[in-house]
């Protein structure tokens, strides 16, 4: 490939835009380190950390940043999109912009704001010092990191992706994909994916093995509950897609035929493999906000959790269920009414748990004392916005209907009416809900409010029309259309949804300069009367997150304490035995990077040579005798007065 | 208003809103596999706006009754653990109703999948309708005759579609006649439909196929049979054949305009083989016809590569 292929992109003046911006934003954090000297600082608390609070802290900022990039992508569609014959995009820009707004938003903003949440607030809620695997755990976040700068570097340098998020072959291959986009695609997401299954396991042992003593897993906190499902799912799931991923770059990159036209390749065998992963992938975004809801509609009606046993006896069958509907994605490839019959029951099946969890919600409110905070409006505009989108996913489950929904904008507005209210809400609510827990002091409350009505309505707004759009024929992914098909005003109305979506997302950082400046620093340990044990430890959380471990007898032990006047975290100091940090972690993780870079271009040796490197860290890591380090008692002592003094 | 008319009242509502001023296409059927998918369809709404009606009720009821401004301050929430009776009775009710539109499900799709009923006595137009890059090719083997990005159909006979793709997997799709299907390079997939009523209808690929995708669309125009005579013989007639160099031309080309040909590509090259073939065992198999067929794919694709 010669330089000007490989900078092609930059010929388009908004590409050449965006790499500008991105090379000036890299300058600034640079400097702006430099000068303050803060690069010792950066390097030993964050880049080398092992701890979970500042991992999930890293995750969640990363993913703020995706959001920003898939939401500009969004911005860019909705404005090709709103007037007819529309020349502000062409067919390629459109094309490569809504494959990455879909790889980013579901890969590097859904999935790491979810795992950011769960890596702060697991381990505190069921009383734990760290994850079972803290350098592992750090080794998946920077994989992750890895393949996130991976897939963006590919808007700038060789072209991205753009055969679609669900790159179906034969487009994807490199007979009709022949740019370096889908190789992007393959290896970006096998270094995410890889961090993502390391986490999976990570996780899975610490809720298993790392409970406070007495906390049965039915007197798990419910977002406990959502996380361990979650985690299941993502070891089942993932290895579909490091083996489907496996394939597509022995396809593009080796000349095997798995998927292409010729020589018995079979196009759809991909779109099973995707889909395998590619459905249960999303209850592996959306169990989470389940838990998170379920954790805040508790707390802020005063009350517990409504059918505890049913709802997560419903977590359990979603995720069962969730692996036994793939090919309703694909009622229209032509297998026979048997099979469409057997998809569309059991996914029509799904809506069973998920309608007894939605009505467990609501059943917690009664008799309950209600109060609308930030967390909780987000709480509960989901119920009513999503059960728009689970009601439309029946009607899509039914597989003879499907035949005039699929690929239209009726399905885009399905799935944005499950992701965001879902999703987005969730992972929104729980950033408001347990910001304090670490920081240490709140958000403002107004410009919360202010952020959720903005992004509720104009959600409505900008994809409600979808739905009406595609029941009138309108396709999914066409980049313009004529305006004798009528469909310019509806299109104008979601572009301008989707300005005031933007505008409620920029409230959302606007508020975190905001309270950084002007919020009281001197909030207690519980700011919402909490529930669950989270609340138990100091805000921000010390190092080693319980001074000493609480002892569990029922779920909510934290209220019921704190109302019958006990304090669950007295007792005895005992020297805390925990990890060392490490940035090997960070530095393996930046050679799986350039041998992924190197692998897109097919540089096959520089690529060997960087993967030596990451054999060089695991050899080394087996050689090294690193058995942690204690925080002594007078340590502790100190570290608890200061924090204890502040209030 | 009782609750039979309310019901009614918001089902109209529901459609009023969908449909706007003139139907949506998908309710404009013209035919009756779309009918029965538009009848679907507007059952599925009726059924969710009720599903919706009562959640937006309970949600109305909490939000109002127990905010904690409209509580007493000393008020203090009980502890409930939750009721047997309420969770068997909202499991029990989506069951019901889940089963039920199954069982539409499976009937309409049962339905959609075959020659439409009051067809069966008639013999159905074949047409094989094949895609490539961003352009749909109609041979009509009966008649001995091709057309390029439009289709003429008869009204009043069952019309069976034969899809496949000379390159990514494309979705054929006549809204107003009925639902969508793939049309994919390793094999023939089959649509079913009749057209009752005389018009131009709008017929596109709606599965994204590359850069060319949004202007893939055909013109799908329904004739008595008469007129549909008519247009066969005067293309057997007026129209150039389609030569293998022609057709390849064809293929090559990126977007064309419509043009019609007084002979098929299937001769010289044959569709792959059909979807239920696929499941024979090697001795049902017609082996020289396969070999035959694969060859000429490879032909074509090779000659499409670029």
């Amino acid at each position: 490939m010669s330089m000007e292929e490989i900078f092609h992109p930059m010929q388009e003046p908004m590409i050449l835009m965006a790499a500008i911006s991105i090379v000036v934003g890299a300058i600034v954090v640079v400097a702006g380190l430099t000068y303050f000297k803060k690069w010792g600082y950066f390097y030993k608390n964050w880049l080398s950390t092992v701890d979970h609070k500042k991992i999930g802290i890293m995750y969640i900022a990363v993913a703020l940043l995706m959001l920003f990039r898939g939401g500009v992508d969004a911005l860019l569609m909705r404005a090709q999109t709103a007037v007819p014959n529309n020349g502000l995009l062409d067919a390629q820009h459109y094309n490569e912009i809504f494959t990455t707004h879909g790889l980013v938003m579901i890969l590097f903003m859904a999935m790491p704001f979810v795992i950011g949440l769960m890596n702060i607030v697991i381990p505190l809620q069921i009383g734990a010092r760290d994850v079972a695997f803290p350098r592992l755990n750090a080794i998946s976040f920077w994989l992750f990191a890895a393949g996130c700068g991976l897939l963006n570097l590919s808007f700038i340098v060789g072209g991205s992706p753009d055969a679609g998020w669900t790159a179906y072959f034969p487009l994807a291959s490199t007979e009709f994909s022949p740019t370096v986009g889908n190789n992007y695609y393959s290896l970006a997401l096998q270094l995410s994916g890889l961090g993502t299954l390391m986490t999976g396991v990570n996780f899975i042992t610490t809720i298993i093995k790392m409970r406070a003593p007495g906390m049965k897993l039915m007197k798990m906190p419910m977002f406990t509950w959502s996380i361990l499902i979650t985690n299941v799912i993502i070891v089942f799931a993932f290895p579909v897609l490091t083996v489907a991923l496996a394939l597509m770059m022995l396809d593009r990159q080796f000349g095997t035929q798995f998927f292409t036209m010729a020589n018995g390749g079979m196009d759809m065998l991909w779109a099973n493999l995707f889909w395998v992963w590619g459905h249960p992938e999303v209850y592996i975004v959306i169990l989470p906000a389940f838990g998170i809801f379920s954790e805040i509609i508790a707390t802020f009606a005063r009350k517990n959790l409504y059918g505890y046993k049913s709802m997560v006896m419903s977590m359990v069958v979603i995720s069962l269920l969730s692996f036994l509907v793939w090919a309703h994605h694909f009622y229209t490839m032509g297998h026979g009414v048997m099979v469409n019959g057997v998809f569309s029951i059991t996914t029509m099946a799904i809506a069973v748990p998920t309608g007894v969890k939605m009505f467990n919600w609501l059943l917690t409110m009664r008799h309950g004392k209600i109060s609308f905070t930030t967390p909780m409006l987000y709480a509960l505009g989901f119920i009513p916005i999503f059960t728009i989108g689970g009601v439309t996913g029946v009607m899509l489950a039914m597989a003879s209907a499907d035949y005039q929904y699929h690929n239209t904008m009726f399905l885009v507005a399905h799935f944005h009416y499950v992701l965001i209210p879902g999703t987005v809400f969730g992972v929104l609510a729980g950033y408001h809900f347990w910001w304090p827990k670490m920081f240490g002091f709140r958000l403002n409350e107004k410009l919360g409010k202010l952020g959720f009505w903005l992004i509720a309505i104009s959600f409505n707004v900008t994809f409600f029309p979808l739905f009406i759009l595609g029941l009138d024929g309108y396709a999914r992914r066409m980049y313009t259309y004529s305006e004798s098909t009528g469909y310019g005003p509806l299109n104008m109305l979601s572009f301008i949804g989707a300005l005031g979506l933007a505008a409620g997302f920029l409230v959302i950082v606007y508020n975190i300069f905001y309270s950084w400046k002007n919020m009281p620093r001197n909030e207690k340990a519980d700011v919402w009367d909490g529930r669950s044990l989270e609340w138990a430890t100091h805000s921000p959380v010390p190092e080693y997150n319980f001074a000493v471990v609480p002892t569990v007898t029922q779920l909510d032990e934290f209220w019921f304490a704190k109302k019958e006047g006990r304090d669950i975290t007295a007792g005895k100091f005992e020297k805390i035995h925990m990890p060392n940090n490490s940035a090997a972690p960070f530095w393996m993780s930046g050679f799986f990077f350039l041998a992924a870079f190197f692998a897109v271009f097919s540089a096959w040796i520089p690529a060997i040579i960087s993967l030596l490197g990451v054999f060089g860290f695991m050899i080394a890591r087996s050689f090294e005798k690193d058995h942690g380090r204690y925080i002594s008692v007078e340590e502790i002592m100190e570290t608890e007065k200061r924090l204890r003094g502040d209030k | 208003m009782n609750k039979k008319t309310s019901l009614m009242f918001l089902a109209f509502a529901v459609l009023a809103i969908l449909s706007g001023c003139e139907p949506l296409t998908v309710f404009d059927s013209k035919g009756p596999h779309a009918e029965t998918l538009s009848n679907t369809i507007i059952l599925s709404i009726i059924t969710m706006a009720f599903i919706l009606l009562i959640v937006y009720a309970l949600l109305a009821f909490m939000l109002t009754k127990y905010r904690a401004s409209k509580t007493p301050d000393d008020y203090e929430p009980p502890h409930e653990e939750g009721s047997m009776a309420l969770e068997i009775t909202w499991t029990v009710i989506p069951i019901i109703i889940v089963t039920v539109l199954a069982f539409i499900t499976v009937k309409t799709t049962t339905s959609v999948e075959t020659t439409p009923e009051g067809y069966d006595n008639t013999e159905p137009l074949v047409i094989y309708a094949s895609s490539s890059n961003w352009k749909w090719h109609f041979s009509y083997p009966e008649e001995g005759i091709e057309t390029v990005n439009y289709v003429n159909l008869p009204t009043d006979r069952p019309i069976e579609f034969k899809l496949y793709s000379y390159g990514p997997i494309t979705s054929f799709w006549i809204p107003q006649l009925n639902g969508q299907k793939y049309a994919m390079s390793d094999m023939v997939n089959t649509i079913h439909m009749a057209a009752d009523e005389i018009g131009s209808f709008m017929g596109r690929n709606s599965n994204f196929s590359g850069r060319g995708f949004a202007q893939m669309e055909f013109e799908a125009q329904t004739m008595t049979q008469e007129d549909f005579a008519e247009w066969v013989a005067d293309v057997k007639a007026n129209e150039e054949p389609l030569t293998e160099e022609k057709f390849e031309e064809l293929l090559a080309a990126e977007h064309v305009g419509r043009s019609s040909y007084s002979s098929t590509h299937l001769e010289f090259s044959p569709p792959p083989m059909e979807h239920s073939e696929m499941d024979m065992t090697d001795e049902e198999m017609d082996h020289s016809n396969m070999d035959h067929t694969t060859d000429s794919q490879e032909e074509s694709k090779e000659t499409h590569a670029h």
